[in-house]
């Protein structure tokens, strides 16, 4: 029986991501690896991309990982576990290996939706049976915030930086999420620690689906994002809550909005707090704020219908009980 | 029962790969190895091998599944060449430096630029110094032959390191020579069983691989990585001789024919070391006292057994199929000369760069050579160390 998603019973789950690393403060990549490996009931391997959450957990001779792990470089954390799969799988059906055994594996936004893209694309198409977790923190954080595709427009980074001629990031975030639920996987999500119950249960349904999975994560960084040091969770759900960060779906290709907020908060909420978005607020780039709140609207707007399309057949589901 | 067939040296490779029977393959195309990964599918797609094949969308990623495959436990094989072993050349380091027993068939090729898909050694010597144990192949039967030795010598359990198998692209990957196969149990039995070590699928007993190792501790992994390189040279001639009692084909760290006794000689690798034997055929037909040294083990480098082979000779020819530019001496001259420097005795040496993108390697160019050396020895004197041969002025 898988443990209840309570936090009552999860407390008393033995930590296979233990105390002791070495991230910053505030960090949310540990948040979500313990997160995930708290939702994981089956003997999990891991697989990491280089990045903040490999170099500061597995510094030898120690470890934070209570489960088999594996780094070998900053693009291929998607071939790596493939081949870690392919073997499980090749055992298995030799009868060498019995158990269940799950795969996963962890990148950041620059390990996933820069360097690692073609690695993760051809470990999707090929459908191994593991899962991808992006921790997208929105930067090359790991080598000092750097912009990376995944960089929310407008923001001031140490490659673009904000000065006299330049205001920061001028391209908007590549949409990953979209693009690996276009290779036909079974299943994708978005997914924010502050709605931990959300991202448990995403993670669960991954464990019993096969094939290929998808979640990217929002894991802020409060080095990078300049915030407080204890507002990781309040970002992440102030990204929620302005529909920056939309928790949903897609499953066999039908799109599913998971948690709607109540109110749709206006984006300054989730920037204002950001000293990397500070320049934003300038009168003369009032544009920004204006543009970026349009794309936010635009993409939520565009969300909507996409699961409206499938609504009347999510409708009928309840009938046919 | 050996059987005699023709065969090319892919189909011999990919053979070899089918007798080892390996848990996964990660594989990418690429010319002129593509044929090997070709037949070796065909195999698996018949039931001739239980492998499980990972059809990367890159050698970057072939070779990355390969090393999460043989962490995961369990024995491992691929084959690349040219641009693709270049683009594996970070991976090659992190399958060496995680110790994985990875079996690589490589078809050497030249590398672009210019764009050029024909043999010349220009890959292996740009992995020359990755950690991996580099073996090279005359011909098909010597691929065929040292594939089956390169799986018991990366899983040697006092080695664990990855090999690559070189054999000349076209000129072996692709000709049609005769050779003998061993039969397929006795082969199946010499390769043995995998024996995995620390596997990450071993679920009670986690282990981390690829830990971030910095000041206090690097160099003493890369300190552990040159040990184990000490002791390659001995496992290679102990499975050589074992292989010997199976095929009655005797394998070295190099090999010599007609040395001992020889005032000059020419040391040369794979496929042209098979012109340059009817060479020195001739030459010793006509009295001239040459002979000829073929690296087999090319990394880790024999050096006091090649300086020792090659002490006694006036004059020695060193034939590069890859130049290393920046105005120095080929890869194979500057191993040459390492292993002698060390010697009492030191030959005259001087450097041909010969056969680059798959250029012709004709046995007048072995005779100007041998002609040049028989001068050298007389009266000691060197016009140039290092000359493009067969190349048109």
């Amino acid at each position: 029986m898988a443990t209840p998603l309570t936090l009552k019973e999860l407390s008393k789950q033995e930590e296979k991501f233990t105390p002791g690393h070495r991230l910053c403060a505030g960090c949310g990549a540990p948040i979500v690896a313990k997160m995930v490996l708290l939702a994981t009931d089956y003997p999990v391997i891991a697989a990491n991309a280089t990045g903040c959450l490999e170099v500061s957990t597995c510094i030898s001779d120690y470890t934070a990982w209570k489960i088999p792990w594996m780094h070998s470089a900053f693009e291929n954390a998607a071939a790596t576990i493939s081949g870690v799969e392919t073997m499980y799988r090749s055992l298995k059906k030799q009868g060498k290996i019995t158990d269940e055994i799950k795969f996963i594996a962890f990148g950041g936004d620059g390990g996933t939706y820069d360097i690692g893209f073609q690695s993760l694309s051809g470990a999707m198409e090929r459908g191994h049976d593991m899962i991808y977790i992006c921790y997208d923190n929105g930067a090359y954080m790991n080598t000092g915030i750097q912009r990376s595709s995944a960089t929310p427009f407008g923001a001031d980074t140490t490659t673009c930086p904000v000065g006299t001629c330049n205001p920061g990031k001028l391209q908007k975030r590549k949409d990953l999420t979209k693009i690996i639920a276009s290779h036909g996987v079974p299943y994708v999500a978005q997914c924010s620690p502050s709605h931990w119950g959300d991202f448990m249960k995403k993670v669960r349904k991954c464990h019993e689906i096969k094939g290929p999975k998808f979640l990217n994560v929002i894991a802020p960084c409060n080095r990078g994002w300049r915030t407080q040091t204890d507002d990781a969770i309040k970002m992440a759900k102030l990204a929620v809550e302005t529909c920056y960060w939309p928790l949903f779906e897609i499953e066999n290709g039908v799109t599913k909005i998971t948690q709607r907020p109540r109110e749709k908060k206006p984006l300054v909420d989730f920037l204002k707090p950001q000293g990397r978005f500070k320049h934003m607020f300038a009168p003369e780039n009032e544009w920004m704020l204006k543009a970026a709140q349009e794309a936010v609207d635009e993409y939520w707007a565009r969300l909507e219908k996409e699961e409206a399309c499938f609504a009347p057949a999510a409708a009928e589901a309840p009938k046919a009980e | 029962m050996a059987k005699k067939v023709a065969s090319t040296g892919n189909e011999a490779v990919a053979n070899a790969m089918r007798i080892a029977n390996p848990d996964v393959c990660g594989a990418y195309p690429i010319t002129p190895a593509t044929e090997i990964m070709q037949r070796f599918t065909s195999f698996v797609s018949n039931g001739k091998a239980k492998t499980e094949m990972v059809l990367a969308e890159s050698e970057h990623s072939a070779m990355s599944a390969c090393i999460g495959a043989a962490a995961a436990g369990g024995r491992v094989a691929t084959a690349t060449a040219s641009q693709g072993l270049a683009l594996m050349w970070e991976m090659l380091f992190i399958a060496s430096g995680l110790r994985l027993p990875i079996v690589m068939g490589v078809a050497n090729r030249a590398l672009a630029a210019p764009l050029n898909i024909h043999g010349d050694h220009s890959d292996g010597m740009g992995a020359r110094d990755c950690g991996w144990i580099h073996l090279y192949s005359e011909n098909a039967q010597e691929a065929f032959d040292n594939m089956l030795m390169a799986f018991r010598i990366a899983e040697h359990m006092d080695i664990r390191l990855p090999v690559m198998v070189g054999l000349d692209g076209f000129i072996t990957s692709h000709s049609i020579e005769t050779m003998e196969y061993l039969d397929d149990e006795t082969a199946a039995k010499f390769v043995g069983e995998y024996k995995a070590m620390k596997p990450l699928l071993d679920i009670k007993n986690p282990v981390s691989y690829g830990p971030l190792i910095l000041t206090d501790m690097y160099m003493e992994y890369r300190k552990a990585h040159d040990e184990v390189m000490k002791k390659v040279p001995g496992v290679v001639l102990e499975i050589a001789a074992e292989y010997e009692k199976l095929t009655g084909r005797k394998y070295g760290l190099f090999e010599t024919y007609r040395l001992e006794d020889a005032e000059i000689a020419v040391v040369v690798m794979s496929s042209a070391a098979g012109t340059t034997k009817d060479v020195v055929d001739a030459y010793r037909d006509k009295g001239v006292k040459v002979g000829l040294l073929k690296p087999r083990l090319f990394r880790p480098c024999p050096y006091e057994q090649l300086g020792a082979a090659l002490k006694h000779c006036k004059a020695v020819a060193v034939m590069d199929r890859a130049d290393c530019f920046g105005g120095s001496y080929g890869p194979l001259f500057q191993d040459i000369a390492s292993a002698l420097y060390t010697q009492p005795t030191k030959p005259v040496m001087i450097n041909k760069i010969y056969g680059l993108g798959g250029r012709d390697y004709m046995p007048d160019q072995a005779e100007k050579t041998i002609d040049e050396l028989i001068q050298i020895a007389k009266d000691g004197k060197v016009k140039s160390v290092k000359e493009y041969i067969g190349v048109r002025e």
